[in-house]
């Protein structure tokens, strides 16, 4: 058999995946671009919070600081659209690979998962900051 | 055949499955974060009073739980992302021992205010 | 240090037991010294590959004690505790018989993610100029000393949770292709070393690292194709 032109394509392997291999890439780079976004939302959130529980935390002292508050209301939706995208993503790979949970019906339920996140998240915020 | 403990037992899996679990355990606790937060759409003293439930020893221990794995999360995600985007350094095990050190700090600083 | 050895050695396939065998231990003995002793003397039964006993081929290795080494550079000394030694076929790989498992799906994975060389030159044309100490040179020399002995790739457990998994040693080859200035199927490459079957289901355990035999990092490698692929896939080239 004689070797292939050095110039012919090489064949391509075969995904046998319910995502396109672009999409695969995007999944990944989304979950690593939203994970930093995190780095930011979490280390503030675990400053706020730490210094938040000083003598105890009332309702009163948490809507105080965010009721109207712009500043806030942008940081928290950062953060709740950030999770939205970094959890089903790192919870798919979970899935995956501790019970086999594979193809498109997981990939819909993620989806879903972030959706869900994304709007009791949004409701938590709305909550929040404009009560 | 697999793996077992014996083959597992590095820093650089353990710092995976504080990661694994950690993570698994914030996705599922943040419907509750966003339900309980949501209390205030029903007045502040809705709210006040889920706050009150909170301050319950057990609730506290669990809260104090939640703040490391938190920590934990983001030190060992900061950790990854060095690894995959910076030029590699043998730094792995040392990046380890801070994102331990961090979470560890931060529990701390959460207890103390507690207390 | 008694002087017997208690070894548990796998027989059978996927389904099988452990053979308890006593073996006289010998000073500097190693763990290939070993098998071959059970198999020589006590049951001529026992299948098992090797070659070069001198830690260059990477034909002798087997899980030992729960880890993957190569039989012929593993002391008995070492790893012995208590005299016991358990022996075991590689993990990740059917198991043929006994010590002996079936390397096919590790070679064709090496296959799939393009780990083969592809140049352009032809034997009229001039030498291709690489510099040892440019950048990609020294990235290649540090990950080129791969022998495909599937220790990493028993080792490695998203292989064992994700069977389609490259695998440390195919995407370790194909990071050491992307570099090579020479080669012409770079776009190939990393379409074929990209998504949840390549270089992205990584999840840095590091056991590969941990226990290549030639102290290779294919968690390095891995971390590098993720890089040049969002690079590429950004560029709409993947």
């Amino acid at each position: 058999m004689s070797s292939p032109s050095p110039t012919a394509p090489l064949p391509l392997r075969p995904h046998p995946s319910s995502l396109s291999l672009r999409a695969q890439v995007l999944l990944w780079a989304a979950q690593r671009a939203s994970a930093a976004v995190l780095a930011i939302c979490v280390l503030v959130h675990l400053i706020t919070i730490i210094y938040a529980v000083r003598n105890g935390l009332t309702a009163a002292e948490i809507l105080s600081r965010t009721t109207g508050n712009t500043g806030w209301a942008i940081f928290y939706g950062v953060f709740v659209v950030s999770v939205a995208v970094h959890a089903p993503i790192g919870l798919r790979n979970v899935l995956a690979e501790t019970i086999e949970w594979r193809g498109r019906s997981l990939d819909i339920a993620m989806l879903v998962l972030g959706i869900a996140i994304a709007i009791w998240g949004a409701r938590a915020v709305y909550a929040v900051v404009v009560g | 055949m697999k793996n077992d403990f014996r083959a597992r037992n590095h820093p650089g899996y353990w710092a995976f499955v504080v990661h694994r679990v950690s993570g698994v355990a914030l996705t599922l606790f943040i419907p509750l974060h966003f339900w309980a937060l949501a209390q205030a759409l029903q007045g502040e003293a809705r709210l006040d009073s889920f706050l009150r439930w909170t301050e319950q020893p057990l609730v506290k221990a669990g809260e104090l739980a939640l703040v490391f794995l938190l920590a934990a999360h983001f030190a060992g995600g900061v950790r990854l992302l060095m690894l995959e985007f910076l030029p590699w350094r043998e730094w792995q095990k040392t990046l380890l021992a801070a994102a331990t050190a961090f979470s560890i700090v931060a529990s701390l600083a959460f207890l103390l205010n507690l207390i | 240090m008694s002087s017997t050895l208690r070894v548990r050695v796998w027989r059978g396939q996927e389904s099988g037991r452990f053979e308890p065998f006593d073996v006289p231990r010998l000073e500097s003995q190693t763990v290939l010294d070993v098998v071959t002793y059970i198999q020589r003397r006590l049951d001529p039964t026992l299948s098992y590959r090797f070659a070069c006993r001198v830690g260059m081929c990477g034909s002798c290795a087997m899980t030992v004690n729960g880890k993957a080494r190569w039989t012929c550079r593993t002391h008995v000394s070492k790893v012995a505790e208590d005299d016991c030694l358990e022996i075991a076929p590689l993990h990740n790989l059917p198991v043929v018989k006994d010590l002996v498992t079936d390397m096919t799906a590790f070679f064709d994975k090496w296959a799939e993610a393009k780990g083969q060389f592809r140049g352009e030159r032809r034997r009229t044309d001039d030498f291709a100029r690489v510099k040892p100490e440019s950048r990609e040179r020294v990235l290649v020399d540090e990950a080129i000393e791969c022998i495909g002995c599937g220790v990493c790739y028993s080792s490695c457990d998203v292989v064992t949770w994700k069977p389609e998994y490259l695998g440390p040693a195919a995407l370790n080859r194909a990071w050491t292709l992307t570099n090579d200035v020479r080669d012409v199927a770079q776009r190939e490459r990393l379409s074929a070393v990209a998504g949840d079957a390549g270089c992205h289901a990584c999840h840095t355990h590091m056991s590969c690292t941990e226990r290549c035999p030639k102290f290779l990092s294919p968690s390095k490698s891995i971390a590098g194709l993720k890089r040049l692929v969002l690079a590429a896939a950004l560029k709409g080239k993947v």
